[in-house]
């Protein structure tokens, strides 16, 4: 399910035209809280079948964004569409083929699982059955607990059969796996990929960016409201260097190090001789770098070499090392 | 955990037509939940069941006593006009005000919102367990007045209707509304006195408006309550002029759109002022 990479955003290309494969569409979407503004700008598209992930750091807009995405509220400017509408005008139309799973929605605490799950069956126009979705959530053994004596991780799960409940089309995951343990976290991801076969399309939000490289087949990072880096994780990798470091053995003094072939920067703490090594040709630099210390037998401790990986990205654009060059950028996030 | 099996109705589509008119199933669907949750809150139960009983056996003890102050109005339908009174302001409108803060101050009404069922839907979900309760009362209370006080037979039917059923629908709606004001579900036991207090003195149920001053009445005649208990009076005893069938109509214009002005009040409140989340401090 390779989808056509996409980079909006970063690079402003023309929003694309619409066409049907794509069931969610945003064209430049802003939202603003009062002089606040929380989402500048935004386009992306998601295809049919598609999972679509947005990163980012707490407050850089991920939430916003998503709330205007499900109708839950209306963008300052901007246009949005979801299956061909617009979520929050024509909401009648639009969710009955939506499923929405909150970052932090509540419960009745008195009613009882099964109980919670008719009430929310009872709404929906084309719900699935009550048993199987508690089963897929693996919450069959708590069906007559009370809401409120479910611990955390089952109230996680009970979120997410809610948002399965109406057989969706688009499945909205705001932090589906936080608070899960990592056994009900893979399970999650597992339930998740099989709505995916379905031809489900997600869009998910998430802390975890080894959640995001196991489900998603394109992703954006946002900070300050901005996409600022947006593709396959592949492409969003890709512009990340990759990292060697190990420990300077005694009696090597860091001028000694040799000139890498690829290499950004090479840095030494002073205080415990740690070295980082940041480079673009992470295979040519470590040869070179094992061609100087090998004959001269030297033990190079805690050697690792490591590709670029989304962790990698996501800290250059959480330390500000990407971020745009928008003059807006500077003056409102100071 | 497993995976779902393919869902086999994702392909039937939505009809058009149906999508955005209200929706009785999905009423029904939220105000089944409702039922269970106010059985379970004993404190709601106990404040819907119980209350208003003590409330009208203490009335009905001062009205036995103070013969003068019931005028025209024979002391049951005095009696059976306060039981009304009191089931308004008990089961409608304190328990709905507690019931929709709960649910807002649980983030209930917020995943509510991410569902299929409309504001309208939801609200009215909420107030089915108090307004069948409240009917009730109201039945089993004529069923008695009948049997054991010689409750007359009513003027004009039409009236009665209008105004119990107008009066539910003012205190669903000032309910909602007051919820703005009411921070949380202990606060609820003071932001509801000002109407608790100004209906159940003002509304010419307790204090007759015969016993106060024209100016007062006048005043008073305005308050969301005074409508329904005139159009109960005129209903069942043709008022304080005993008249008849087709008399009542003519009286009863003006406390129809008294009580037609709070209901648009009221819904223009509750659409203004109405939160679907806790407030973020």
């Amino acid at each position: 399910m390779e989808a056509s990479p996409r980079i909006d955003g970063v690079v402003k290309v023309p929003v694309q035209s619409s066409t049907a494969a794509n069931v969610i569409e945003l064209n430049n979407v802003s939202r603003r809280y009062g002089s606040f503004e929380a989402v500048r700008g935004v386009s992306f598209s998601v295809a049919k079948g598609e999972l679509f992930a947005l990163l980012g750091t707490n407050g850089a807009g991920k939430t916003s964004t998503v709330e205007v995405v499900e109708g839950l509220s209306r963008p300052s400017s901007g246009e949005v569409r979801v299956l061909g509408h617009d979520p929050y005008t024509e909401r009648a139309l639009v969710r009955p083929r939506i499923g929405i799973m909150l970052q932090e929605a509540g419960f009745a605490g008195d009613l009882t699982v099964v109980e919670t799950m008719r009430m929310w069956a009872g709404t929906a126009s084309r719900p699935r059955p009550v048993p199987e979705v508690m089963a897929a959530v693996a919450l069959e053994h708590k069906a007559s607990t009370q809401v409120k004596q479910l611990s955390g991780g089952e109230r996680r799960r009970l979120d997410l059969a809610l948002a399965l409940l109406g057989s969706p089309e688009v499945l909205f995951l705001d932090e589906p796996t936080t608070g899960l343990d990592p056994e009900s976290r893979r399970n999650t991801w597992q339930l998740i990929r099989g709505m995916l076969a379905e031809g489900t399309t997600v869009l998910l939000t998430t802390h975890y960016l080894e959640e995001a490289e196991e489900l998603a087949d394109r992703l954006a990072i946002m900070h300050a409201g901005h996409i600022v880096a947006a593709g396959t994780v592949a492409e969003v990798v890709a512009a990340h260097p990759a990292r060697i470091t190990f420990q300077l053995p005694a009696g090597v003094a860091p001028e000694a190090l040799p000139t890498l072939p690829g290499a950004r920067s090479v840095h030494c703490d002073p205080t415990n001789g740690a070295v980082e090594i940041r480079t673009d040709a992470l295979q040519e630099s470590l040869a070179a770098l094992l061609a100087w210390a090998n004959p001269a037998g030297l033990v190079l401790p805690r050697l690792q070499a490591r590709s670029a990986s989304l962790e990698e990205a996501f800290l250059s654009v959480a330390d500000g090392h990407m971020s745009l060059a928008d003059p807006q950028t500077e003056k409102v996030s100071a | 955990m497993s995976t779902l099996s393919p869902s086999i109705n994702r392909s039937s589509s939505i009809n058009r037509s149906s999508v955005s008119r209200l929706s009785l199933r999905r009423i029904w669907g939220l105000g089944r939940a409702e039922f269970t949750l106010f059985w379970r809150n004993k404190t709601a139960v106990v404040n819907a069941l119980v209350l208003p009983l003590v409330m009208v056996g203490a009335y009905a003890f001062y009205a036995r006593d103070n013969e003068s102050l019931t005028g025209n109005t024979s002391i049951s339908v005095y009696i059976l006009t306060g039981t009304v009174v009191f089931v308004l302001l008990l089961v409608v409108y304190y328990n709905l005000v507690t019931a929709y803060v709960a649910r807002r101050e649980e983030l209930m009404l917020k995943r509510l919102r991410t569902g299929e069922a409309h504001d309208g839907e939801i609200l009215a979900a909420g107030a089915m367990p108090a307004v069948v309760v409240a009917l009730a009362q109201v039945v089993v209370a004529v069923g008695i007045g009948a049997a054991l006080l010689d409750l007359p037979v009513p003027v004009n039917v039409v009236l009665l209707l209008v105004g119990l059923l107008g009066g539910i629908v003012v205190f669903v709606l000032l309910a909602a509304a007051s919820t703005a004001f009411t921070s949380n579900v202990e606060f609820a036991q003071i932001s509801t006195l000002p109407v608790l207090m100004v209906c159940a003195f003002g509304s010419g149920a307790l204090i007759p408006f015969s016993a106060l001053p024209d100016a007062a009445v006048q005043v008073l005649r305005f308050i969301p309550l005074a409508p329904v208990v005139e159009l109960l009076q005129l209903g069942w005893v043709g008022g304080p002029d005993g008249v008849g069938f087709a008399e009542a109509f003519v009286q009863a214009r003006k406390p129809v759109a008294i009580l037609v002005g709070w209901i648009v009040f009221g819904w223009l409140a509750q659409r203004r002022w109405f939160r679907w989340e806790p407030r973020r401090s």
